[in-house]
């Protein structure tokens, strides 16, 4: 008798061992769930999902937050690219002395322009806006990537640049 | 800077006044603040200062659209929307200072503002773009504002007698599945028995309205004709399967934002849109300023094919014309780039007719599938009776150009189908400009001719197809077809029919727009 009572004690004491963690779980998941759902939205997932897990405040975000987070994102690989670009025209590179001022040009335009757009536009309540600042900064990218010929130096920056802005106006377009 | 919307177009003591959203520091929309412009005439513009601005808590994130309303006192009042402080978008009252001031210069808010807040079941930011209202059988101001539920846009109706406290009307004026948020609506009615405007109260005989959203989805203005029923407070279109936001579109280029208003001197309704840019935002920093307003246009009810609007330039344009230049019965064999030699173009406009061999209309063989715009190749893909036109702001080695042009083919019930396109392809060599082909479908009855009026202003290109059944606005950017080496030429890339043109050609004065002087205006 004894021996039942403990094997059943015993039983039940596994099903709760391995069900409970995943009842702690349980609000982790849901947050997790809302920027997996949103990322699959988005024409690259993998930057999405790293971009966005790498802030804290993603979890518990709605998808306006969200948003505005890889706003954020825009901002920091903006300033990558603008850091390089400063340093590549200390270097004096004369072959890509125009392409690089054609790049800062189109890099102060996403920091100044593009992305405080977007960042009021989410703000505001005018998500169209944002959805705009970001499409422009994609392509703002492109253009300088194109300026160089095919002997890009920023070719890593630019690509970052543009999949993180895709990325947050396929976010957006959830918002409309 | 850059503008946006039209807000509260309105004609008041003898003065068109236009009010704008407006970013007074950066090229980009943000910032927004009502700017302000009269004119006594629609051609010597006035900018006033700015009308309003964000300092109250219920539009201190924005003083966004609205529109004006003249009551049967003459006395006039501003809806608009405020994004509050918590971003919430509520509608508030305003009102002139000074009524006696004909320029109406300084604004008052209401001091209990606002004066509608988002119902039940409407979220915070669904909610913006109060109408011009229009006073029902019962004595009552009606108007209506954009919303929606899910992805199924909507346009809610209120009722008031004070423009302070407002009853929301049960169930929705009209409600389209699957278009997303209805911004900027505009509810109108148009005369189907003559070509004058009608006041925004005019109900019964003869009559039937216009609904018209702006789809924040796809940036596009739409609209639909149909009958309101002012007791149910429900719009139904003539034809469901063109409904509100999935049929008809004011213009098949850039056209946003757009909003009427009826201009009680020449008795017409007047319609507003913002142009944006089509160039990259770095362009814009540089060059200081984005987005325009195209030519205001006069809107009626095709009283030939009863299923769409007709938009023409207001007549006032015309006065901007200078010296002219007239081709009549120019011949353009197929594969043909004829030039029209009319000094600078980039500042015309342009009055064009054209006829196809009526044997080549005969033996052309029917196609099975209809021509698109957007997908048709432009004018450089022949067919045999397409396409055809003028090429604008080109280069004499056409190295930049851009074809307005139409293209004819023959359904397999004989019938023909005509599609009026503009061509942004080859518009400039520039690589950060829009480059789609825009266009649509343009309705011809038997025995009409082509026609095909264009104003071109450096950027902006509007062409209104058969007497305005069709229009569309392109902004281009050419980098060498600009000023004195612009130019103009007649075109036919068909390959089976001669097209006779007449053409008539006219430089255009600019309009004069000048900052108020209070001393001595």
């Amino acid at each position: 008798m004894t021996n039942l009572k403990t094997i059943t004690i015993f039983f039940f004491f596994l099903i709760a061992m391995t069900s409970l963690p995943s009842i702690i779980h349980c609000r982790t998941l849901n947050d997790d769930k809302l920027i997996e759902s949103t990322c699959r939205r988005t024409p690259n997932y993998n930057v999405c999902i790293q971009s966005l897990k790498a802030n804290p405040a993603s979890s518990g975000a709605d998808v306006n937050g969200l948003a505005q987070i890889m706003v954020k994102v825009m901002t920091s690989k903006a300033n990558d690219a603008i850091n390089l670009i400063h340093q590549l025209q200390r270097s004096g590179s004369s072959s890509q002395k125009t392409a690089l001022s054609s790049c800062a040009s189109k890099y102060n335009a996403i920091l100044i322009g593009d992305i405080p757009q977007a960042a009021e536009a989410l703000q505001k309540g005018d998500p169209k806006f944002a959805e705009d600042g970001s499409n422009d900064a994609a392509n703002e990218a492109t253009f300088c990537e194109n300026e160089f010929n095919g002997k890009s130096p920023l070719t890593k920056q630019n690509n970052a640049m543009h999949d993180v802005s895709v990325v947050t106006a396929a976010i957006v377009r959830n918002l409309l | 800077m850059a503008a946006s919307d039209p807000n509260g177009p309105v004609y008041y003591k003898e003065w068109y006044h236009f009010f704008y959203q407006y970013n007074p520091n950066d090229a980009v929309w943000g910032d927004i603040v009502w700017g302000h412009t009269v004119s006594r005439d629609m051609i010597h513009w006035l900018h006033l200062p700015l009308a309003m601005v964000p300092d109250q808590w219920y539009d201190i994130n924005g003083v966004w659209t609205g529109s004006a309303t003249i009551l049967s006192d003459g006395q006039l009042i501003m809806l608009y929307t405020g994004a509050t402080n918590e971003s919430v978008q509520v509608q508030n009252l305003a009102y002139p200072a000074d009524p006696t001031d004909p320029l109406l210069v300084n604004w008052i808010k209401y001091d209990k503002n606002p004066v509608l807040v988002p119902p039940p079941g409407i979220l915070p930011r669904d909610f913006r773009d109060p109408t011009t209202a229009m006073l029902t059988s019962e004595g009552k101001w009606r108007i209506s504002i954009g919303s929606k539920i899910n992805k199924t846009g909507i346009a809610l109706i209120y009722d008031t007698e004070d423009f302070k406290n407002f009853e929301l009307k049960k169930g929705v004026l009209r409600g389209v599945k699957g278009t997303g948020m209805w911004e900027c609506v505009d509810f109108y009615p148009v005369s189907t028995m003559d070509d004058v405007g009608l006041d925004t109260s005019a109900y019964g005989d003869g009559v039937k309205h216009v609904v018209k959203v702006s789809l924040d989805d796809d940036r596009n203005d739409y609209y639909a004709i149909g009958d309101y029923d002012e007791k149910a407070t429900k719009f139904l279109p003539d034809d469901v399967k063109n409904d509100v936001g999935i049929g008809l579109r004011y213009d098949y280029g850039n056209f946003y934002a757009s909003k009427t208003f009826f201009d009680p001197s020449k008795k017409r309704r007047i319609l507003w849109g913002w142009i944006t840019e089509y160039d990259s935002e770095c362009v814009d920093r540089t060059k200081g300023w984005a987005s325009l307003q195209g030519i205001p246009r006069t809107v009626t009810f095709d009283r030939k094919t009863r299923s769409n609007l007709i938009q023409w330039p207001v007549e006032e344009v015309n006065s901007l014309r200078m010296s002219s230049s007239e081709f009549k019965n120019l011949k353009a064999k197929p594969g043909s780039v004829v030039p029209l030699h009319v000094g600078t173009a980039t500042q015309v406009d342009i009055v064009a007719e054209f006829e196809i061999d009526k044997l080549a209309l005969e033996k052309a063989v029917p196609e099975t599938t209809d021509y698109v715009c957007r997908s048709g190749g432009g004018a450089s893909r022949r067919g045999a009776l397409g396409p055809f036109g003028l090429i604008v702001l080109a280069d004499s080695g056409l190295s930049e150009f851009t074809p307005l042009y139409f293209y004819v083919t023959k359904g397999i019930s004989g019938k023909l189908h005509t599609t009026f396109c503009s061509d942004q392809s080859r518009s400039s060599l520039a690589t950060d400009v829009n480059k789609k082909v825009l266009g649509s479908v343009v309705p011809v009855f038997n025995g009409e001719k082509l026609s095909l009026r264009v104003l071109v202003d450096h950027s902006i290109v509007e062409s209104f197809a058969q007497g305005g059944r069709t229009c569309v606005t392109s902004r281009v950017y050419p980098t060498r077809a600009i000023y004195g080496d612009a130019k103009l030429f007649l075109f036919n890339n068909a390959t089976d029919t001669t097209v006779t043109a007449s053409i008539q050609v006219w430089q255009m004065n600019s309009a004069f727009i000048r900052p108020y002087q209070p001393e001595t205006d």
